[in-house]
C-alpha cells in the first residue's frame, strides 16, 4: 500500500514538472517562429545580393546552418550513447534517438540544398569534393542507425546496437574525412573556389549568416526537445497500458 | 596473457574445423568473388589502356563483397545451431570470443584474397606480387574482418540480417576501401601517387588501431545483451 | 564453492527486467538453497527463459542483483559460467562436428583437464558412447538433446540451469531424462529447470516454483506442497494469459 502511494506522488510531481516543462516548451516554440520569421525577412529581403552568384547564393544562409546543425545532432547521438551505454538509461536512447532523427533529416537538407545551390554556380548537381563526399558517407552511417533500429527485435536490443552504433560512427566520422580529403587530392577533376567563405561575404552577410544560425538552433533545439517529450508520452502510455493489463490480471486472481 | 589467448585460438580453431567439413564461406566467397570480377569486366569494358585505373577498384569491390559474404556467415552458423549461447555460456571472457571470431574471418577472408589475387593478376595482366600490394590487402583485411565481426554479431539478432549487414558494413568501412584502392593504384598501375602510399597504409593502420580498440569493447556491451 | 560459507546456492534480489516493451521481471526474489531441485513452472511468456538467462549470464538485468554460488553477477560473471550448467531449449552444439569434438571443444573453453575421462564418463552418463564419433546432424532430436545435457554437465558444474529439459522428447527419452535427472540430482548437485507440464513437474522437483505477473508468485517444498493453492495460482494465469 506504501509502495502505491509514494508512486502516486511521484506521479504527480512528474506530471506538474513536466507541464511547467511544456509552458517553457511553448515559449521555446515561439521563439522559435519569431526568430525565423525575422530570418526569412533578412535571408530574402535584408540581405544584400552576392555580385558573382546572384539571388541563389542566399541558399547558404539555410544550407550552412543546417550542415552545422547536423554535425551538432550527430555530435549529441555519441554523448547521448556513450550515457546509455553507461548508465542504461531509457532517457538517454531518448535523446540519442530523436537527435539521429533530426541528424538525418538535416543531412537531407544539406544534400538537397546543396546540389541547388551548385548547379548554377558550377555547372553540375554534384562533386565529389570532401565536403559533399564525407557528408554522403555520413548520411549513409545515421541512415543505418535508424534502420537498425527499425529491424531490432526488441525495444532494449535497439537502444542497445544504436547506440553502440552511435558511438563507432561518430569516431569514424574523422577517418572518413581525412581519406575523403586526400582521395580529392588525389584526383582533382575540377576546381572550385574552395577559398575562405566567410571572407568573401561582406559585412552584412556575416550578421545575416550568424543570425540563420541562431534561429535554425532554436528551431533545432525546439525540435529536440518536442521529438524527446513525444518519445517520452510513447512510454508513458505502454507503461499505463501495460499496468491496465496487471490490474486487470490482479482481480482475476483474487 | 596465455589465458587470454587459448580460448580465442580454440574459437579460431574450432571455425576453421567446421570450414574445411562445410567449406561454406571460403569456397563460396571465391566463387562470388570471380562473378563479381566478370560482371565488372562487361560492366566497364576494360581495355589495356583502362585496366591500370580500373583494376585496383575491381578488384577492391570484389575483396569486400567476397568479405561482406564471409562474414555473414561468421555468426549465421553460430546463431543457427544455438551454439552461440553455448559460447557465451563458457567462463572465458567476451573478448577472447570476439578475437577468436575474428582471427578466424581475417583467415578465411585472406585465403579467398590469396587464390583470387594470382587469378586477377592474370585477367588483368598485372604483377600481383609487390610488396606493398599484399601489405594493403594485409592491413585492409584486417580492418573489414574487425569492423565485420562486430557488426555481423549485430545483424545476426536483427530481423533482415542479410540486409543489415552490407547496410552497416559500408559505409563505416570507407576509409579503408579507399585508402586500399589508392594504395593499389599505386602499386599496380604507373600513375603516380600525390598523397604517396606510405601515408595512405598510415591511414588504414589507424582505422584498423582503433577499431580493433572499440570493437572487442562494442562486442561485449552487444553480447551482454 | 562457498557452501562452506552458508551461502545459498542462488540468490536474486528485486531482479527487474524488461526489453523495452514492458516488464518481464518485475522485483523478483528467489532462494535456492545447495543440492536442491526446484521447479518452476509459468506459462509461455511468463518470463521462465528471461529468469534462467539472467542467472546464467546470458542477459544483464535492468535492477536487482544476482548471487550463483555466491559469486556476484555484476562483478564476477565468468567466474558464474565456471559453476553452472546450463540446458536450453536449443542444443547448443555445432552440427558439423562430432560428439566428442563438441565435448573437447567445450571442455578445453572450460579450461579442464583430464578430458578425455570426462568425456567417457558423460557419454556413458547420457547413453551415447556408440554415437561419439557421429555427426550431431546425424543424431535425432532426443539423442542432441541428451548430448545437450552431457555438455552441461561435463566441467562438473554444482549447479544446474535446465529450461524446458523435456520439451521435444518421446516418452522412452522422458523416462530416461528423468532418471538422470533423479541421478544428478542425487550427486547433490543444485539444479533449476522450467516447465509448463504440472504432473512432470510436480514429479521431479524437490521444491516448486510459479512464476506469474513477474515475480515468483508461489513456492513450496515438494512435500509440504498445498496443491489446491498451487495449481490456482499456475492455473488461473493460464487462464488469464492472453
Amino acid at each position: 500500500m506504501g509502495s502505491v502511494q509514494t508512486d502516486q506522488v511521484t506521479m504527480t510531481s512528474s506530471t506538474a514538472s513536466r507541464s511547467y516543462l511544456g509552458s517553457a516548451k511553448s515559449v521555446l516554440l515561439l521563439a522559435a517562429g519569431a526568430f525565423m520569421l525575422a530570418n526569412m525577412y533578412l535571408i530574402f529581403m535584408w540581405a544584400p545580393t552576392e555580385a558573382v552568384m546572384g539571388h541563389v547564393q542566399r541558399i547558404m544562409y539555410i544550407h550552412v546552418p543546417m550542415a552545422w546543425l547536423a554535425f551538432l545532432a550527430f555530435f549529441i547521438v555519441f554523448v547521448g550513447s556513450i550515457m546509455y551505454l553507461w548508465k542504461r538509461e531509457s532517457r538517454w536512447d531518448m535523446l540519442a534517438s530523436s537527435a539521429a532523427e533530426l541528424g538525418v533529416v538535416f543531412t537531407s537538407l544539406v544534400l538537397i540544398t546543396g546540389p541547388i545551390w551548385g548547379k548554377p554556380i558550377w555547372g553540375i548537381w554534384w562533386t565529389w569534393d570532401a565536403r559533399l563526399t564525407t557528408t554522403l558517407v555520413l548520411w549513409l552511417i545515421y541512415v543505418s542507425y535508424l534502420m537498425l533500429r527499425a529491424y531490432s527485435s526488441n525495444r532494449s536490443q535497439g537502444a542497445l546496437y544504436s547506440a553502440v552504433l552511435g558511438v563507432i560512427g561518430f569516431v569514424d566520422v574523422p577517418i572518413v574525412y581525412f581519406a575523403v580529403n586526400w582521395w580529392r587530392t588525389q584526383h582533382q577533376r575540377l576546381v572550385i573556389g574552395t577559398g575562405s567563405l566567410e571572407g568573401s561575404l561582406n559585412a552584412d552577410m556575416r550578421t545575416t549568416l550568424y543570425f540563420s544560425l541562431l534561429a535554425f538552433t532554436i528551431l533545432f533545439s525546439f525540435l529536440l526537445w518536442q521529438k524527446i517529450s513525444m518519445k517520452r508520452t510513447e512510454e508513458d502510455l505502454r507503461s499505463i497500458r501495460y499496468s491496465k493489463e496487471l490490474t486487470r490480471g490482479a482481480r482475476i486472481e483474487r | 596473457m596465455k589465458e587470454f589467448l587459448r580460448p580465442v585460438f580454440l574459437v579460431t580453431w574450432k571455425d576453421i574445423l567446421l570450414e574445411l567439413r562445410s567449406r561454406e564461406v571460403v569456397i563460396a566467397s571465391m566463387v562470388f568473388a570471380v562473378m563479381v570480377v566478370v560482371i565488372f569486366n562487361f560492366a566497364l569494358n576494360v581495355t589495356p589502356e583502362t585496366v591500370d585505373i580500373l583494376a585496383p577498384g575491381i578488384l577492391w569491390v570484389a575483396f569486400a563483397f567476397a568479405g561482406v559474404l564471409a562474414m555473414s556467415r561468421a555468426f549465421v552458423i553460430e546463431k543457427d545451431q544455438g551454439s552461440l549461447e553455448g559460447l557465451l555460456l563458457c567462463p572465458v571472457s567476451r573478448d577472447s570470443l570476439y578475437f577468436g571470431k575474428m582471427l578466424a574471418l581475417f583467415l578465411f577472408m585472406t585465403v579467398v584474397e590469396a587464390v583470387l589475387l594470382p587469378i586477377f593478376a592474370v585477367l588483368f595482366d598485372f604483377s600481383a606480387f609487390s610488396f606493398t600490394l599484399i601489405g594493403v590487402i594485409l592491413l585492409a583485411t584486417l580492418g573489414f574482418a574487425t569492423v565485420g565481426t562486430l557488426f555481423s554479431s549485430i545483424a545476426v539478432n536483427t530481423r533482415s540480417r542479410e540486409i543489415m549487414l552490407p547496410v552497416l558494413f559500408f559505409p563505416v568501412i570507407t576509409p579503408v576501401i579507399i585508402g586500399a584502392v589508392e594504395t593499389s593504384t599505386g602499386a599496380i598501375g604507373s600513375s603516380v601517387n600525390v598523397i604517396g602510399v606510405g601515408r595512405w597504409l598510415q591511414l588504414i593502420a589507424v582505422f584498423d588501431a582503433v577499431f580493433l580498440v572499440l570493437c572487442p569493447w562494442a562486442f561485449g556491451l552487444v553480447m551482454e545483451e | 564453492m562457498n557452501r562452506s560459507e552458508g551461502t545459498p546456492a542462488i540468490k536474486v534480489v528485486g531482479l527487474h527486467k524488461d526489453f523495452g516493451d514492458y516488464p518481464v521481471l518485475r522485483g523478483l526474489n528467489l532462494t535456492v538453497e545447495w543440492g536442491r531441485l526446484l521447479v518452476i513452472f509459468g506459462a509461455n511468456g511468463s518470463g521462465k527463459t528471461t529468469l534462467l538467462k539472467l542467472l546464467a549470464t546470458q542477459y544483464r538485468p535492468d535492477r536487482g542483483e544476482i548471487w550463483v554460488g555466491g559469486i556476484r553477477r555484476s562483478q564476477d560473471p565468468v567466474a558464474i559460467r565456471r559453476i553452472i550448467g546450463v540446458v536450453a531449449h536449443q542444443p547448443m552444439l555445432y552440427q558439423d562436428m562430432t560428439c566428442q569434438e563438441n565435448l573437447t571443444f567445450f571442455g578445453r573453453m572450460h579450461g579442464l583437464d583430464d578430458i578425455p575421462r570426462r568425456i567417457d564418463d558423460v557419454l556413458h552418463k547420457v547413453g551415447l558412447e556408440v554415437r561419439r564419433h557421429q555427426r550431431v546432424r546425424t543424431l535425432s532430436h532426443g539423442m542432441q538433446k541428451r548430448l545437450a545435457i552431457g555438455r552441461a554437465i561435463l566441467h562438473d558444474p554444482p549447479i544446474l540451469l535446465m529450461d524446458e529439459p523435456e520439451s521435444g522428447l518421446d516418452q522412452e527419452a522422458l523416462a530416461s531424462m528423468g532418471d538422470l535427472l533423479r541421478m544428478e540430482a542425487g550427486s547433490n548437485r543444485t539444479a533449476v529447470m522450467t516447465t509448463h507440464n504440472v504432473d512432470r513437474g510436480l514429479a521431479w522437483g524437490q521444491e516448486v516454483a510459479v512464476l506469474s505477473d513477474g515475480v515468483i508468485a508461489y513456492k513450496a517444498d515438494r512435500d509440504s506442497l498445498d496443491e489446491g493453492r498451487f495449481r490456482g495460482t499456475y492455473l488461473k494465469q493460464i487462464e488469464v494469459a492472453p
